[in-house]
């Protein structure tokens, strides 16, 4: 190779070395960007929870507690009850979560697996239940528990919420991606639909689970209304987010009392988004990248 | 072990048969290939045996019990996929051990009876692997040790070896024979690929467009085949077909483009009264010959090694292939040379049905 020519090649690769870096940098600079917006909230509501009551009103709010209020959490959890109401949104969130894996994995599967008279259209339905907004439904609901005398019972919390078309259809994607050549194969090898779901298809689609999981995780402990309508006075099944509210109609009616509580309440969140993290991104970019 | 067979099998989707009255029977321990192009119905016929097809009509017979009515789970038949179908995210061993699981086998005996079968197909070493961490080959071999582990009393197999690359392909061709010979267990073989056909079953039945176009030994085939689309199909490049015309009833030549071909004492006494004919030739019995009574351009010259491909062009849009060996004089594009069919080599066919009438074998 001639001297001027590799002189040319080295000067194309420190132009091209130079472009990778500016990309790189705009990229992060981006993603920071996308970082901060996200994560200012929860990092002024958690600064805010420390702050004394006099700080409060201050503006620009000082963005770090030079005198961290932490007694305000103990305030919230003990005067706040928090402790009941978190073990109410546990078990409430505990029972929808459970109870939408087993219901989309059971109807995902009929409708990726079974051949069935109207199938197609009876799909077309759970869609359809996805254009209804929740609030269209809530007189007709609430009467419904209270005929079945589920007023102010974790039956009455949970149960409207069993199913959802969202993880039905969420669902029936992730079996439909499964080759039918595995189906098959099981079920030369003595596996019926039950078994096959249980061994096969439920671990291949534990993205879509871990997704769904976290999905209506999110949902179900962050309801308020139909908790609110559905659940009377004292705090029996009284989930988090009502007890929240009260924090701030009681003798404790502080703000910085009632960020604390907030903290608290979404601590359980971060945890499984955290936890989850990598399913969760796994199953946003199934299909995404081959 | 069990014997195979198909009693007027039919099978259609949206009203188009994919096998369409299939009679055929697979004998105890024998290898037989079931050979088509793509949509055949080959698979079909063999999803049948497995029950993943309901046959229309027809039935459906293993170890002489009709089979239609039992659920695939209960035919006692090991299929080995064409994408091998493993299942993801167990290992080499689970895949393996999965179908002895839902028969009760204590886990000690199980086990056992995995790294037999393993030890048997070399897998020993990829016991802990999974799936996406196996070659193509590897995986192949695992899904034919999932169907053997099971001791089946029928191997079902739809084209296992088209994924692999054509040495691998060779090899294991060659370790599927062995493997069959040993076991003795009935198998249906499902391929497109005419050369795994020949080199490996006992016997092969060709289907068209749904329909049993002949069944036999490969020689058999090869030598003797029934119709056009047989003569064709067999042999790498295919039999020579020419449309000819015969000078009178029982004549020992018949006119082709470019010239004649002798039709030999079978060929020529079997012409009858047909009104029209095809001859066949295969390119092996056609030599390059000044004394030839074929008139030809070369349109092409193949050098595959040992032998040369020469495609000529007969009067008209008449194409043949001349076999000839690689030490032979080659010639060049363009010429114009003379071809001779060996005495006793032509077949011949009706021009209508393409069925054969007559030919050497």
């Amino acid at each position: 190779m001639q001297p001027d020519s590799r002189n040319a090649s080295g000067e194309r690769r420190s132009r091209r070395g130079s472009r990778r870096r500016w990309r790189l940098t705009a990229r992060y600079a981006l993603l920071t960007i996308g970082a901060v917006v996200v994560l200012a909230p929860l990092y002024l509501t958690f600064v805010s929870s420390l702050l004394p009551p006099s700080a409060l009103a201050e503006r620009p709010p000082p963005f770090f507690p030079l005198d961290p209020q932490w007694h305000d959490y103990a305030v919230a959890w003990s005067q706040g009850d928090l402790g009941v109401y978190l073990r109410n949104s546990a078990i409430q969130t505990g029972i929808i979560v459970c109870g939408q894996l087993v219901t989309s994995v059971l109807a995902g599967y009929a409708f990726a697996f079974l051949r069935f008279p109207l199938r197609r259209a009876l799909f077309v339905v759970f869609l359809a239940t996805l254009m209804i907004p929740f609030e269209v439904t809530l007189v007709t609901n609430t009467q419904t528990i209270s005929e079945l005398g589920w007023y102010n019972t974790f039956a009455g919390l949970t149960v409207p919420f069993l199913a959802t078309g969202v993880g039905t259809f969420l669902l029936r994607q992730a079996f439909l991606q499964i080759p039918r050549d595995l189906r098959e194969a099981a079920s030369l090898d003595g596996y019926g639909h039950l078994r096959f779901l249980l061994r096969i298809a439920v671990p291949l689609a534990r993205p879509a689970l871990a997704a769904l999981g976290v999905f209506s995780f999110l949902a179900a402990w962050n309801q308020y209304l139909w908790p609110l309508v559905v659940t009377g006075s004292g705090n029996g099944v009284r989930t988090v987010q009502i007890g929240l509210k009260l924090l701030q109609g009681t003798e404790v009616s502080r703000t910085d009392v009632a960020l604390a509580g907030t903290v608290i309440a979404v601590l359980p969140l971060l945890v499984l988004l955290v936890v989850c993290q990598k399913q969760l991104v796994r199953s946003l970019t199934a299909g995404a990248v081959k | 072990m069990a014997d195979v067979a198909f009693r007027g099998a039919t099978k259609r989707f949206e009203g188009r048969p994919a096998v369409d009255h299939l009679d055929l029977e697979v004998a105890d321990g024998e290898l037989l290939v079931l050979l088509g192009p793509s949509g055949c119905g080959k698979t079909t016929a063999l999803r049948m045996v497995a029950g993943l097809e309901e046959p229309d009509e027809g039935e459906i017979l293993i170890g002489g019990r009709v089979v239609n009515d039992v659920e695939p789970k209960d035919r006692d038949v090991a299929m080995v996929f064409q994408s091998y179908a493993l299942y993801p995210h167990l290992n080499v061993e689970r895949n393996i051990e999965f179908p002895l699981r839902r028969r009760g086998i204590d886990a000690q005996l199980r086990r056992q009876t995995v790294h037999e079968v393993a030890a048997s197909l070399g897998l020993q070493e990829l016991l802990a692997r999974k799936p996406r961490e196996l070659s193509g080959g590897q995986r192949q071999r695992v899904a034919l040790a999932r169907a053997i582990v099971r001791q089946p009393r029928a191997f079902l197999m739809d084209e296992p070896l088209s994924n692999l690359d054509a040495a691998l392909r060779m090899q294991t061709r060659a370790d599927i024979v062995a493997l069959q010979a040993r076991l003795g267990t009935t198998t249906l073989y499902v391929t497109h690929d005419q050369v795994e056909a020949m080199t490996m079953g006992h016997r092969i039945a060709v289907m068209d467009c749904g329909v049993l176009q002949q069944v036999g030994a490969p020689h058999v085939l090869y030598d003797r085949p029934a119709n056009l689309f047989v003569a064709r199909f067999l042999g790498n490049p295919g039999m020579n077909v020419l449309p000819a015309t015969l000078d009178h009833p029982g004549a020992h030549f018949a006119r082709v483009d470019g010239g004649h071909v002798p039709l030999g004492d079978d060929g020529a006494g079997a012409t009858g009264q047909a009104a029209s004919l095809v001859v066949g030739v295969r390119p092996e019995h056609l030599a390059l010959s000044p004394s030839g009574s074929l008139e030809a351009t070369v349109l092409l010259v193949e050098l595959l090694g040992a032998d040369v491909h020469v495609l000529c062009q007969l009067g008209g849009d008449t194409k043949l292939v001349v076999r000839q060996d690689a030490s032979a004089p080659r010639p060049a594009i363009g010429d114009g040379v003379r071809i001779v069919a060996a005495t006793g080599s032509v077949h011949v066919f009706t021009g209508e049905s393409g069925a054969r009438l007559g030919g050497p074998g």
